[in-house]
């Protein structure tokens, strides 16, 4: 059950790149448990989005709230590193070229986290890290180096990596998008497991068959807005917008199953 | 009838073995003195570098330049005759030889090792700053232990350009090989064979560095 309270809030939130307005007061709220799909064309800001919910980015303005923690990007201070990392601690990423660091094993890369950030002893790091790879299915990847492991290897390390931090939600970007076709139903077989868990989730996402699957709602993002948002059943079957309707049309062949299935 | 018949005759130099080996010593100790001076300063220089701050920067980049950018046949004579002057204080010249190499392969170390860590992907301080590392975990854990592999085969390079370098010393009158060679040249009149048998020392020293060099190179590149 999503609480009164939800997970993630973001208030208002903009974020320009030099001359480039690439978010123009967005505001979002993600109940604990639930998984929103982020879907809309490329340059929508959809990353940037996802950027600034655990500060990768600094918003120009704003508030973002992840559980108890809130950072607010009104003033001109930026929050420091050490309230930054405390931040991101909580918030685990998973990205669109896995990011493995490649001079770490697979377990290394899981644990690094607990060893380094949370202080926890090498050992007790360790077990936890390879409880997680079971968990994605690579237990017996533990000691091979990313540059070993296939693509949808690679991004399953990744999420167990995050997961190994506890965080109370994880951002996808766009984590198949780098894959061989074959590899990305592995990948999202995982992430679907942690959705059906309770997992509370954002995910950038083109593959809209899965985003209709496992979201529990959809938010469609055009010019650094959030356009339309609701349900799957709704945003991706019936889309209200004009803007929507012109970005399902391309994946018309898709939207036309949904609807045969929905009716 | 073209040239001269020059009667070469090496022997001599025996008399003077010690005299070579004390240079050798001295170029290996300015080598070795100025690489290790020159690493600690380039890693503070480097480090420091990679602030964002302008107020941190400029002075780091005006010391770098200054030194990449000037002859270090001037830097040394600068250094020996006017800096005393300028700051009021003698200095030896084995003091001031070895200050000039130190600053001069600082400078380029401080480069090295900015562009070892620069040139790491974006999306490995993404991915530790998304796990909660704090910048220098960042550095220690991810950045650094990569991007030393990138560093090494620059900075062999740059050591082995040092050694050569040192012989610019000699003009400071600091008794380094190629001084001692001048020496003597000076006493014995036979140019020839003194700088024919100086040039095949240095060479006798560096031609099996560069080949190990070489061999770590190769190593490196495969273990990527």
């Amino acid at each position: 059950m999503a609480t009164a309270e939800p997970m993630i809030e973001i208030n208002d939130l903009w974020k320009a790149f030099g001359a480039l307005q690439v978010l123009k007061g967005i505001s979002l709220d993600v109940p604990g448990g639930s998984a929103v799909a982020l879907i809309g064309p490329s340059g929508a800001g959809k990353s940037t989005l996802l950027r600034c919910i655990n500060l990768l980015e600094q918003p120009d303005r704003g508030r973002v709230r992840v559980g108890d923690q809130t950072i607010d990007c009104a003033g001109a201070k930026l929050p420091d590193d050490k309230q930054l990392a405390g931040f991101r601690a909580r918030t685990g990423m998973v990205f669109q070229l896995f990011n493995l660091f490649p001079h770490m094993t697979a377990v290394e890369n899981v644990s690094a986290g607990p060893r380094f950030v949370k202080k926890m002893q090498p050992n007790e790091a360790k077990d936890m890290a390879m409880a997680f790879l079971a968990k994605v299915g690579l237990a017996d990847k533990a000691n091979a180096y990313p540059s070993h492991l296939s693509g949808g290897q690679q991004q399953r390390v990744a999420i167990a990596r995050a997961l190994a931090m506890s965080p109370e939600v994880i951002l996808f970007d766009e984590v198949t998008s780098a894959l061989d076709p074959e590899l990305v139903g592995e990948v999202l077989e995982v992430i679907r497991e942690l959705a059906e868990e309770g997992m509370t989730m954002v995910l950038v996402t083109h593959e809209m068959v899965f985003a209709h699957e496992v979201a529990t709602s959809v938010a469609f993002m055009s010019d650094g807005a959030i356009v339309e948002m609701g349900p799957p059943s709704e945003v991706m079957v019936r889309p209200q917008n004009s803007r929507t309707q012109a970005f399902l049309a391309r994946f018309h062949s898709f939207t036309r199953t949904f609807a045969a299935v929905g009716s | 009838m073209t040239g001269v018949t020059y009667n070469w005759d090496f022997s001599f130099l025996w008399m003077y073995r010690w005299l070579l080996l004390k240079g050798i010593g001295f170029t290996v100790l300015y080598t070795v003195g100025s690489i290790i001076f020159g690493l600690i300063l380039g890693l503070l220089v480097g480090v420091l570098r990679l602030s964002k701050s302008w107020f941190v920067n400029l002075p780091l980049i005006a010391y770098i330049e200054a030194f990449r950018c000037t002859p270090l046949l001037v830097q040394i004579i600068w250094f020996y005759y006017a800096f005393p002057v300028l700051v009021g204080l003698d200095m030896p010249a084995v003091v001031a030889g070895m200050l000039v190499l130190s600053l001069y392969t600082g400078a380029f170390y401080a480069e090295i090792f900015r562009g070892g860590v620069i040139s790491m992907e974006r999306g490995q301080w993404d991915a530790a700053r998304a796990i909660g590392m704090r910048y220098v975990q960042v550095l220690r854990r991810v950045i650094l232990p990569q991007a030393v592999k990138r560093m090494i085969a620059p900075f062999i390079n740059q050591s082995i350009i040092q050694l050569k370098n040192t012989s610019l010393v000699s003009t400071i009158a600091v008794s380094e090989l190629l001084y001692q060679g001048q020496l003597i040249t000076s006493a014995t009149y036979r140019p020839l064979e003194t700088y024919t048998t100086v040039a095949l020392i240095y060479f006798a020293i560096l031609f099996p560095l560069t080949l190990g060099a070489q061999v770590v190179e190769r190593r490196l590149q495969k273990s990527n």
